[in-house]
């Protein structure tokens, strides 16, 4: 049923129906704010940086001998969205084991920071990325080798869980 | 019989059995290290410490009653072993005391001081009674500040067994499977207190057929597999319960599964059969073959390439029964399997007798007298030749013996092949001469082998990890068998074994499933093909199957899937009154996801 009495239009004013002064208050504010300092960032020309205790997505450490990580398993055990696959091989290290094969979908990672938290060797950690971008599917599963960043990129977030874990 | 209370549950025990014994048998626990069933009381770890109480009695021998009439009880000074005290009638026993848990605490701080932080790298966590105990008994701090002592890790123990020195707790348990399982004495304890280990005498291996064992029977992680270690983390694998097809005991394994192929094979406890044991043989051999070369859907032989090619179920089973109604029934020879459940054995003797009409059915025996010893390998190396023979697998009158065949291929009087998972090719130069003799050779298998190689059709079969079905053991005890891979006809669905990435996975992760195969059950080949040969056969799934056999074959009667789980299996003949299970229900380890 199409309402025929008592709709918006009729209940307006003269003035309301005219527009004009909600025309000039609007710009009024315009104006106003053209100088006003101001916020934007024009990105991706100017880029923010994230403090350490960001959670960007998730990266392997590379430390002076190689990788930290010993494919125990328990970050991809925790993860709640069965975002991460690890497949342990034996190596002549003291740990004995290292990873085979890493792998995290990105598209699935909550960035809930739980692998982080239970990696027993701070192997795994939040990074400050957050530009992740892909074309299809299979590009955002990230290999061991996208996901190793060496420990000298990773002070800050390290210094973090240090401080505050 | 004595009467014992046990944390307030009054037991009644026979006498002479240990405190801890009477607790398993009663569905109670006690914890303990060095205690198992199966081996000699060593009584060296002090985990089982418990409080145990005496009635008082007067000099006339009545007993002492307190002011309400309940007997008093005399606590011994000192606590004892729950693995070496004989039960008395009136005892009165305490785990959960407060010195009893003193003591257990006190047990766990010990073992814990020089123990490596290693849970994470170590193929026990998941199932380690150290871990375990450490969240119910320990104090779950530590006090030791001081280096933790170092020893030797990965120390080759023989060809199945690696050794971490820092993980052992010392317990024996392995130097007494040893020496009174393994009957290969060759594990000693040497050094003194917290510098004790175990060593090998020198010059010797521990290369004993059932060494391996010693991996489930630690109760730590510092026995692991040369064949399996880091692989997997356990939680990360589906277990199903199964039997090993290595040979005719039918050893009671647990199918490990990651991904959908088989990582390991381990032994499961059924005291009538292979007690809480299996071979190593069947350990590492019996799970590459469910994992590697496999058929993947029906294939058919082109006449312009000569090449098997894949075709569809559809036209496989049209081509089968097209070749077998060109021939005579004594044209056509069945080739069956000692590897067959007694389901596909039932099928294949019904498809003989009833729609080819066929007496040529038999059988190759596998007999191997060098792999038989007085343990637990059988010199047969068949799982089911019990199960095969006594459902009629064999020649009917005015049949060929397997033995006769190839003459007869050769002459001409058989033309037609019809071989049911097995391998004839490989077994003897003669049978091979037939398989090219022969006309038409069509072929169930589950691998490709030296016999498909022959085959004009070949019908892609289940393996015994990808089946539901039973075997008959040489001591004539029907035993089950569950489905513990994925095919394409059967997904893991629920009810099949399922770990949390086979629960959660979607269809699109890479990893969830892994390779599943186009394959079917014997029993369904031949039910598609009777039925092309204008006979109806109504099963659906092999339990259907089981209860039609159940109530044709007389030794069977009384049993269902349901009986054969709850007994452990079921002798022939014993369907209506099967032995009753032994009481003592011990688990050395338990997964807990
Ligand atoms: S951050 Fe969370 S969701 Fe992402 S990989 Fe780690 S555990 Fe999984
Ligand atoms: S928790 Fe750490 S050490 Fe373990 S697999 Fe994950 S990243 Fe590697
Ligand atoms: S033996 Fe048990 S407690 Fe020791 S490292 Fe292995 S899992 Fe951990
Ligand atoms: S290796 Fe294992 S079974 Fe052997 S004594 Fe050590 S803890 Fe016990
Ligand atoms: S179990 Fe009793 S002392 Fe070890």
């Amino acid at each position: 049923m199409n309402i025929q009495q008592n709709t918006e239009a009729q209940r307006m004013s003269f003035w309301e129906r005219l527009y004009l002064p909600e025309i000039v208050r609007g710009l009024s504010i315009t104006f106003r704010q053209m100088f006003k300092p101001k916020f934007t960032r024009q990105y991706p020309e100017e880029r923010w940086e994230p403090l350490g205790s960001y959670r960007g997505y998730p990266v392997l450490v590379l430390d002076e001998d190689g990788e930290r990580c010993v494919a125990c398993g328990l970050c991809s055990r925790v993860c709640p969205a069965l975002a991460i696959e690890v497949q342990a091989g034996e190596t002549e290290r003291e740990k004995e084991r290292y990873p085979v094969k890493f792998e995290i979908n990105m598209l699935r990672c909550i960035y809930c920071g739980f692998c982080e938290e239970v990696c027993p060797e701070e192997a795994i950690v939040m990074s400050k990325g957050y530009e992740l971008v892909f074309e299809d599917r299979e590009a955002a599963i990230f290999s061991k080798e996208q996901l190793l960043v060496p420990i000298e990129q990773l002070q800050d977030r390290l210094e973090f869980l240090r401080r505050y874990k | 019989m004595p009467v014992i209370t046990l944390d307030g549950h009054r037991l009644e025990v026979p006498a002479g059995k240990t405190i801890i014994e009477a607790a398993y048998e009663n569905g109670l626990q006690i914890p303990h290290f060095c205690w198992h069933p199966a081996l000699s009381v060593a009584g060296n770890c002090r985990m089982c410490l418990v409080e145990v109480g005496l009635p008082r009695r007067r000099p006339d021998g009545s007993l002492e009653l307190d002011a309400e009439g309940q007997p008093l009880i005399a606590f011994l000074p000192k606590l004892q072993i729950a693995c070496a005290t004989p039960v008395a009638d009136g005892m009165v026993v305490n785990t959960k005391s407060e010195r009893a848990v003193q003591a257990q605490q006190a047990v766990m701080e010990f073992l814990l001081i020089n123990h490596p932080l290693d849970c994470p790298i170590c193929d026990e966590a998941g199932q380690c009674k150290l871990q375990e105990y450490a969240f119910r008994y320990s104090r779950r701090v530590s006090r030791f500040q001081e280096e933790k002592v170092h020893k030797p890790k990965r120390i080759i123990w023989g060809p199945g067994v690696i050794f971490d020195a820092e993980r052992c707790i010392l317990c024996s348990r392995c130097i007494r499977f040893a020496n009174e399982i393994a009957k290969q004495p060759v594990l000693t304890f040497v050094e003194r207190n917290d510098r004790v280990t175990i060593e090998l005498y020198p010059g010797t291996e521990f290369d004993s057929p059932y060494s391996m064992n010693v991996i489930e029977l630690c109760p730590v992680g510092a026995l692991t597999s040369r064949d399996f270690r880091f692989q997997a983390r356990v939680w990360e694998m589906s277990f199903t319960d199964s039997i090993c097809p290595g040979c005719a005991r039918g050893c009671n394994i647990r199918i490990g599964v990651h991904h959908n192929e088989i990582l390991r094979l381990e032994p499961r406890r059924n005291l009538h059969v292979n007690q809480y044991w299996m071979c190593d043989e069947g350990r590492l051999t019996q799970y590459g073959f469910v994992n590697h070369n496999r058929v993947n859907g029906p294939q058919l032989r082109r006449t312009a390439t000569g090449q098997l090619e894949p075709t569809t179920w559809e036209e496989a089973y049209e081509a089968v029964a097209a070749a077998l109604r060109r021939y005579k029934p004594t044209e056509i020879a069945i080739i069956g399997s000692g590897r067959l459940t007694n389901e596909d054995a039932y099928a294949v003797v019904k498809f003989a007798r009833t729609v080819l009409r066929t007496p040529h059915l038999d059988f190759p025996r596998r007999d191997d007298p060098y792999f038989g010893d007085d343990f637990l390998r059988c010199r047969d190396r068949n799982p089911n030749t019990v199960g095969v023979l006594e459902i009629g697998l064999k020649p009917a009158a005015g049949g060929l013996s397997l033995a006769e065949l190839p003459e007869q291929v050769r002459y001409g009087s058989v033309r037609c092949l019809y071989i049911v998972e097995e391998d004839p090719a490989a077994l003897s130069p003669e049978l091979q001469q037939a398989l090219e003799d022969a006309e038409m050779v069509i072929v169930h298998a589950s691998n490709y082998s030296s016999t498909t190689a022959h085959a004009h059709i070949v019908l892609a079969t289940t393996t015994y990890a990808e089946l539901e079905g039973t075997y008959t053991n040489i001591q004539r005890r029907v035993q089950l068998l569950r489905p513990a891979v994925a095919t394409k006809e059967r997904p893991r669905f629920q009810g099949m074994a399922m770990s949390r990435w086979d629960k959660f996975g979607a269809w699109n992760d890479r990893w969830a499933h892994g390779p599943q195969r186009d394959c079917r059950q014997t029993w369904q080949h031949l039910r598609e093909i009777a039925r092309r040969l204008g006979t109806t056969w109504k099963w659906s799934r092999s339990e259907e199957v089981f209860q039609e056999l159940a109530h044709e074959i007389p030794s069977f009667a009384g049993m269902t899937y349901e009986l054969l789980e709850a007994y452990g299996g079921i002798v022939l003949g014993k369907g209506r009154s099967p032995d009753p299970v032994p009481p003592l229900r011990y688990e050395s380890h338990v997964l807990k996801p």
